[in-house]
């Protein structure tokens, strides 16, 4: 068994425990914070296989920023964990239920699984030299560039979906303004009054 | 497999500790200097004198700190959730230090040269918000936890432009590799060959990010003392608020080697001719890192704090669009002009 077998099998279970411990803790933080062990997990695997780009790619945006949003939602609900338990066993044999469907359907699939003739031919070896950045750099942006565009256009219709939905225009807020605080000049913003005495202004 | 094998591998294993620990050990005591350096500056630009009644000079302050805050009695919040309040310092300080792995302190002096160095560094650096995040839920306390809120928002915030003016570098220098970063700005111009200068307004930007990403003042918001006690840090003492305090000058000094190595030349000599050249690049990149540092320092002394609307607008409505647009204009030069790396 080498150092990179070893390591598989420790980011493997490891990466197998905390997505159980995601479904098995009680506390929503703590299964967030599962999740995000998985992640890192996952992206150790990726490491593994010579997929490094990929591997920092998963840290950067599904640890990075992702899961801090999940965990931003999970933190500000209000959640009562001993009610959250009490259904349990209620809702167990629909969730089995549907546990074993999906797992059976699953078994099916991938037993039947069989590679076209294109694919396996598509694999190759990384050529030497060539780090994988370069190489999806490549692959993406002359194969793939109109999914790659059009992926990133239902990304950016997503986004402005959401700003729509919660973009509102108050009235009567005071808002600030930087170019007209910085073009403010010294006799517009200072009057300079003589005062005479006893009579105040 | 052989005997041979299990050997290699033991001795391979043995050889990434050692540089490791070494390297650990170096760092660990030039943060615990650095400490102090800060400390120095900020006393000299308020005329006071700083630390100076430990050792000579008050050389030894930052150990007789860390003496002190070992042997406090940490205190864990009754209502706090004890195992994340006390993973949350580790998290904070492992990772912060396991950026380190990837940095190159000279020509091959490196613990993992890999080839995704800056996406890295940057992955680790974007980690960091969880121990902020989870010090500040963990608490279960009001204080810390609107702290946390305010500190990971804005993380993420800049970690957006600090990821665009990484690509800058990246079109220019072709690689991803810290260490061919470094060796892309050799020319036989020196200084004025590295990318401070064609990126000059990257160079500002990625300062100013990098103070804002690592929650030093004038962005310190999360721990805004007039408004937030202490920030995520409130309920935190002895050895884990040191925990904190650490990874916190520790995630300072990564971002002074990163922008020392993208920006002022990794190891490289200002000027190349003979007396230079004759100097160790270790010296080269450490002078440059603390120079870097020094400047984080003048600005922690001298700027007041931003307001928190007034930071996230810098963030999402001044240095996005800039960084942005110099992404597109950076590539546009480079495709035009031929000049682009080929990239290998």
């Amino acid at each position: 068994m080498s150092l990179a077998a070893l390591f598989f099998y420790l980011f493997a279970g490891v990466a197998v425990a905390s997505a159980f411990m995601v479904i098995a803790s009680r506390n929503p933080v703590h299964s967030v914070l599962f999740l995000i062990l998985t992640f890192v997990n996952a992206s150790g695997l990726f490491i593994l296989i010579g997929a490094e780009y990929l591997a920092m790619l998963l840290v950067v945006v599904y640890v990075g920023a992702v899961a801090v949003l999940f965990l931003f939602v999970v933190m500000m609900l209000d959640v009562d964990f001993v009610e959250l338990r009490q259904g349990f066993l209620q809702y167990l044999p629909v969730g089995g239920l549907v546990g074993f469907i999906f797992l059976a359907e699953l078994v099916l699939v991938v037993g039947s699984w069989s590679f076209g003739q294109g694919v396996t031919g598509a694999v190759v070896a990384p050529a030497p030299g060539v780090s994988n950045a370069v190489q999806i750099g490549r692959v993406l942006y002359t194969d793939y560039v109109y999914f790659f565009q059009a992926a990133g256009l239902v990304l950016l219709v997503a986004m402005i979906g959401a700003i729509v939905l919660t973009l509102r225009h108050k009235e009567n807020v005071k808002r600030q303004s930087i170019p007209v605080q910085n073009a403010r000049t010294k006799a517009m913003a200072i009057d300079v009054v003589k005062v005479p005495s006893g009579k105040g202004l | 497999m052989t005997e041979t094998s299990w050997l290699d591998t033991l001795i391979q294993v043995v050889i990434i500790v050692a540089q490791s620990l070494a390297l650990l050990v170096g760092l660990l005591i030039v943060v615990a200097y650095v400490l102090l350096a800060d400390r120095k500056i900020w006393a000299a630009v308020q005329l006071r004198r700083g630390p100076n009644v430990v050792g000579p000079f008050g050389l030894f302050q930052s150990f007789a700190d860390l003496i002190k805050f070992v042997l406090k009695e940490p205190v864990i919040p009754d209502g706090s959730n004890k195992g994340v309040f006390l993973l949350a310092p580790f998290v904070t300080c492992l990772l912060a230090l396991a950026a380190w792995a990837v940095v190159p302190l000279d020509a091959g002096w490196v613990v993992a040269d890999i080839n995704v160095g800056v996406l890295y560094i940057f992955a680790i650096s974007s980690l960091g918000v969880y121990g902020v995040i989870m010090g500040g839920w963990a608490s279960n306390s009001k204080y810390p936890f609107l702290s946390a809120l305010r500190a990971a928002a804005q993380m993420v915030s800049y970690e957006v432009s600090i990821g665009f003016v990484i690509v800058t570098v990246l079109l220019c220098a072709g690689s991803l590799n810290l260490s061919a970063i470094v060796e892309a700005q050799n020319s036989q111009w020196g200084l004025l060959g590295w990318y401070w200068l064609p990126l000059f307004p990257m160079f500002v930007i990625f300062f100013i990010s990098a103070l804002a990403e690592t929650n030093r003042p004038p962005f310190d918001l999360g721990e805004a003392e007039s408004e937030l006690v202490a920030g995520f840090m409130v309920e935190y003492g002895s050895t884990p608020y040191m925990m904190f305090m650490l990874g916190e000058y520790v995630a300072i000094m990564t971002m002074c080697a990163l922008t020392t190595i993208l920006f002022l030349g990794g190891w490289l000599p200002p000027v190349p001719v003979a007396p230079f050249t004759w100097v160790p690049g270790i010296v080269w990149f450490l002078l440059k890192v603390l120079f870097v540092f020094f400047m984080f320092a003048m600005v922690k002394a001298m700027v007041p704090r931003y307001r928190y609307d007034q930071l996230m607008r810098l963030g999402w409505k001044v240095f996005l669009p800039i960084s942005l647009a110099m992404v597109v204009i950076v590539a546009s030069v480079l495709h035009f002009s031929g000049l682009a790396a080929s990239g290998g």
